[in-house]
């Protein structure tokens, strides 16, 4: 079993990654690469290094560079001590420990390891993922994780593929095998304009969840909140001309999935 | 909000505040008199004090439901010179300065220069004081080690208790005539002292009933002249009331506040105490009246609300007194630290929250006026719903209520020996000062600037600024080998600092003790009337004085960074980081923004700093706690700054936190500005590895931005971040929920906004490491919620 991963960030007083307050865990590495990722930093599995511009005055000539590097092996000890310490907020807020990414899955071994350390230590486990992965791994950790929130962002297999770099036959069956089993999911659906906000977008996304048993459908949408990272990562940002959905956009593709008899919820 | 109340509260935001010479006039008129020669020193402050209220201006301002004011109309604020003199050149500032100014006239002007300084000098107790205290303390107070409170203020520091809101004054009158019979002539060398404070104390109970008759005599005329048969009622209710308080126990909810606020200002008039004075557990002491008038159809609930909000605006007419010379620079505000407390326990044990206090929570929400300052006391007993119901006041954005854990709060008391009863009957007053209400003196006796005293120690007792020795020589600090020799160094000279600190606070204790008795106030304040002792000189049950460190966290990062980039991880000598210093990091650049982001800093739930922090706290402590006062009492430590981070910052030079010179301290316990980079609840696991039991208060400040507020599972997040809190031990946190102008300082100034972490699209970051347009974007978000 692996003891050691690596990851790109830790966040405490995380609200709004599952229950109560939580410590959210960001692994770094994703298989698949799609076009409106605000995590960019988080593609690749390796630690890198970024330039960060800091400001020292109030002109904006008053400046200072500082390398900085994205990402940092963390061993399993290293990563349940994080953890702990916020165990008194856990057990006042009903909250936990949620693994997200990049795509967690990706080190199994290691998010393996450190699900059954949390579940040993009584925590509440989320798991936020792509659902990018093999049946038997995700089978495998599910034993330890008390809620899924789990990516759905195309139905349409061609179409998934071209922004995503993946296809989504095993997300789909995985999503299946999960809901059937019982497990406690939450879809989450990024909004994207013009990608997967049309009707026909939604309308298939709403037929293939209302066949399962889920918790609820929670909307976010698009942000350019990536633009300055990828500048820093000195990578090519494609959602340039794309911008953030309205609120009444939100508001119709909301009502659209409700006629599916989904819960939806709109994250701002 | 009722017509009434608008136009109260306009009135009173509208006022301009405005130095009034009325007081010092009339007082420099008595002692000018010989009065004050025949008697003895309690007897003339008793009797000054009358002479005050006899002939003061008698304002009932229209619309008034409660009546009185200190001065002669609203904000119009008296000064003190017995205590202080405002110089010809404070009056100029007073009256010019942008911010917390008060309007000076020609005849105040004249007056103060003609009559008030040219008796006052030499006689005011800030003169004396400056005369007795030794050249070391000046020394120490000139280089900004330690500032004094009662150079221009009277230790008050106290707070109303249950008992007057039962007793009248013909009650205490009774009081003190049996303790007066109890004095032993024969044996008792202190027999003609308690007489003379006895006397003193009766002489300002008749004082005060004679005020309330003036103002009965006033109601009476004005409701003669009253045209509007609904106002000429009003005016009738308000000298009827005034007939029956304060000389008798209040009957009703009216009479109650309208009791309250005589003795409020018989407090404030009498002298110029610290934090003003504050009814205490208002939902507790009115609760009474509240329940038999409703219960009996005498009284609504909405009549209720009208009348706290017109008692609202008493307070808020109320500025504090304009202070002199650096004080004034010091402490900017109008605010005189009234603190009314909500919720906590009942003498019993058992959670205390009930309708009132919701009600006055709805009070404090519409009313939104500087004063009072509200807080609540939240137990493990105190239903969820009235911390969510206070959360959503803060949610608001105007800072209040604050909320204080009062399960630790009592703890605090009863580990200095007050009994179950006192501690669960008392609170917090001013920022976070814990005390046992109407039974304890609790003084604020000056802050203490940790960093100053740091930078001494790394200048061998030097100070830079001053270019004075004002410390001890403890060695060259390019010679320490170890990380403990400048800890041990940097000890002595807080123990040397503390031994000055206290020397003088003896010495100025006793100067008020002798030269400026409350009589008033003591009434008020058990044990005195029994001890027949002036509150001033340890009348009261219990005597605690605080002295106020400040710069805990600035303090920890300074002493980190020397652990850790000179000793532990060789980085840079010790020498090269003095040159830093002295050069305030001039072409340090990258050695400075070392220290800011490459060092352990306290505040992220690390134990490397936070062991230093801790350290630090068992120094100061064992330095102060326990220390003998002369009034019997005891010394205990306490960690607020109100506002004196920003002057001592602005007397310590650069330091190794990577703090340039003049730069604010940290406030409180709080982190250094923009330095604890992990979120909320690691800074408020750091604070809480503090031992917040052996204090009498800590003071911890959160940013957040109204979009963590937003929807009622926001609010339960923060109530369980308190509740957390409380339960690793904190003592008090306040919520600051941050505007947009903020949020555009940080886009200014980013590195001492690190900590700012604002909701973007169903999660949260760091409002520094969004770009430009993104921050835009919250911040015209923010714009629209607050």
């Amino acid at each position: 079993m692996a003891s050691k991963g690596v990851i790109f960030d830790i966040k405490k007083f995380a609200v709004h990654d599952g229950p109560g307050i939580r410590t959210t865990i960001f692994f770094k590495g994703c298989p698949m690469d799609c076009w409106w990722c605000h995590n960019p930093e988080s593609h690749s599995t390796e630690p890198e290094t970024i330039t960060r511009q800091i400001f020292t005055g109030s002109s904006s000539k008053a400046c200072y560079e500082r390398k900085e590097l994205i990402g940092k092996e963390i061993t399993l000890e290293e990563a349940m001590d994080e953890i702990m310490k916020d165990q008194v907020f856990y057990e006042i807020s009903n909250g936990g420990v949620t693994f997200s990414g990049g795509e967690p899955l990706l080190q199994s071994e290691f998010l393996l390891a450190i699900l059954k350390k949390s579940k040993e230590n009584n925590l509440h486990t989320t798991l936020d993922t792509s659902g990018c992965a093999s049946s038997d791994t995700i089978k495998e950790i599910s034993d330890f994780v008390d809620l899924f929130l789990y990516d759905m962002k195309l139905v349409d297999e061609k179409k998934h593929k071209k922004y995503t770099g993946k296809s989504n036959n095993t997300i789909k069956q995985n999503l299946k095998m999960l809901t059937k089993a019982g497990q406690k999911v939450i879809i989450r659906i990024p909004i994207i304009p013009t990608i997967n906000d049309s009707i026909d977008d939604i309308k298939q996304i709403g037929e293939f969840l209302s066949k399962l048993k889920i918790v609820r459908v929670e909307l976010l949408p698009f942000h350019k909140i990536g633009e300055d990272k990828y500048k820093k990562l000195n990578k090519i940002n494609r959602m340039k001309d794309i911008s953030k959905p309205t609120t009444e956009h939100m508001r119709t593709i909301k009502e659209r999935l409700e006629k599916y008899g989904l819960l939806v919820k709109i994250e701002e | 909000m009722l017509d009434r109340i608008k136009r109260l509260r306009d009135q009173s935001r509208n006022a301009i505040p405005s130095l009034s010479i009325e007081r010092a006039k009339l007082m420099t008129e008595f002692y000018k008199s010989g009065a004050a020669e025949k008697v003895s020193i309690p007897v003339a402050r008793a009797l000054a004090f009358k002479y005050l209220l006899e002939n003061k201006e008698i304002s009932i301002n229209d619309d008034e439901l409660i009546v009185g004011e200190r001065g002669p109309a609203p904000k119009a604020t008296p000064t003190y010179p017995e205590i202080c003199c405002h110089s010809m050149q404070d009056l100029d500032i007073l009256d010019s300065r942008e911010k917390i100014s008060f309007k000076v006239n020609e005849e105040t002007r004249k007056l103060t220069e003609e009559e008030i300084i040219p008796f006052w000098k030499g006689r005011s107790i800030r003169d004396r004081i400056f005369t007795e205290v030794d050249y070391k303390w000046i020394d120490a107070y000139e280089a900004g080690v330690f500032t004094e409170f009662l150079e221009q203020r009277a230790p008050g520091h106290t707070v109303a208790d249950g008992k007057i809101f039962v007793n009248g004054f013909s009650d205490y009158m009774a009081d003190i005539q049996q303790s007066f019979e109890s004095i032993d002539y024969d044996s008792d060398p202190d027999s003609l002292d308690k007489r003379d404070e006895l006397r003193a104390m009766e002489i300002a109970s008749a004082a005060i009933m004679m005020y309330a008759e003036r103002y009965v005599e006033k109601g009476i005329e004005l409701a003669q002249k009253e045209k509007d048969p609904k106002r000429k009622k009003e005016l009738k209710l308000i000298a009827e009331t005034c007939t029956h308080v304060p000389a008798n126990a209040p009957r009703t909810f009216r009479e109650a506040l309208q009791h309250y606020w005589f003795i409020h200002l018989g407090v404030i008039t009498e002298l110029n105490t610290w934090d003003s004075f504050n009814p205490g557990r208002l939902d507790q002491h009115l609760y009474p009246f509240y329940k038999k008038e409703i219960d009996e159809g005498t009284l609504t609930k909405e009549e209720a609300k009208e009348l706290l909000q017109a008692f609202w605006v008493k307070f808020n007419n109320q500025p504090a007194p304009p202070k002199v010379g650096v004080t004034a620079a010091e402490s900017s505000t109008y605010t005189d630290f009234c603190l009314i407390n909500l919720g906590g326990l009942k003498e019993d044990g058992t959670n205390a929250v009930n309708e009132l206090s919701y009600l006055i929570l709805d009070v404090i929400e519409e009313m939104r006026i500087l004063q009072p300052s509200s807080m609540v006391q939240i137990s493990n007993k105190t239903p969820e719903e009235f911390l969510i119901r206070a959360l959503k006041i803060i949610k608001t954005g105007f800072g209040q209520p604050s909320i204080f854990n009062i399960d630790m709060i009592i703890k605090e008391m009863l580990r200095v020996g007050k009994s179950i009863e006192d501690a669960r009957n008392g609170g917090t007053s001013g920022c976070v000062e814990t005390g046992a209400f109407g039974k304890e003196a609790y003084i604020l006796t000056g802050y203490f600037n940790l960093m100053k005293i740091l930078e001494v120690t790394l200048n061998n007792g030097f100070d830079p600024r001053t270019k004075k020795q004002i410390g001890l020589r403890t060695g060259n600090a390019e010679k320490f080998k170890t990380y403990k020799d400048l800890f041990d160094a940097f000890e002595k000279q807080v123990k040397h600092f503390i031994d000055i600190k206290i020397k003088g606070n003896n010495v100025i204790e006793q100067l008020w003790a002798t030269l400026l008795p409350s009589p008033f106030l003591s009434i008020i304040i058990d044990d005195c009337i029994a001890k027949a002792k002036d509150y001033n000189a340890g009348g009261a049950r219990y005597n605690t004085n605080y002295i106020q460190g400040v710069g805990l966290g600035s303090i920890t990062d300074s002493l980190s960074s020397i652990k850790y980039n000179v000793f532990d991880e060789k980085h840079l000598t010790m020498k090269e980081l003095l040159e830093a210093l002295s050069t305030n990091f001039e072409g340090k650049e990258e050695l400075r923004q070392g220290f800011l982001c490459d060092t352990p800093k306290y505040g992220n739930d690390e134990d490397y700093p936070d062991a230093l922090t801790k350290d630090v706290f068992e120094l100061y402590f064992n330095a102060i706690d326990g220390r003998p006062t002369t009034k019997d009492g005891h010394y205990r430590v306490i960690f607020l700054p109100t506002t004196v981070h920003v002057y001592f910052g602005s007397v310590v030079g650069a330091m190794p936190d990577g703090r340039r010179a003049t730069e604010p301290l940290s406030e409180g316990i709080s982190p250094v500005q923009g330095s604890d980079t992990k979120g909320p609840t690691a800074v408020l696991k750091s604070a809480s590895k503090i031992d917040h039991e052996r204090t009498g208060g800590t003071l911890l400040n959160q940013k957040f931005t109204p979009s963590f507020f937003a929807t009622d599972e926001g609010i339960n997040n923060i109530a369980h971040l308190v509740r957390g809190y409380f339960k690793l031990g904190g003592h008090h946190i306040q919520f600051n929920v941050v505007s947009a102008d903020t949020l555009r300082e940080a886009q200014k100034n980013p590195l001492k906004y690190r900590d700012l972490i604002v909701r973007v699209a169903g999660y949260s970051d760091y409002f520094i490491n969004l770009g430009p347009k993104l921050q835009d974007e919250i911040i015209r978000r923010t714009e629209h919620s607050s």
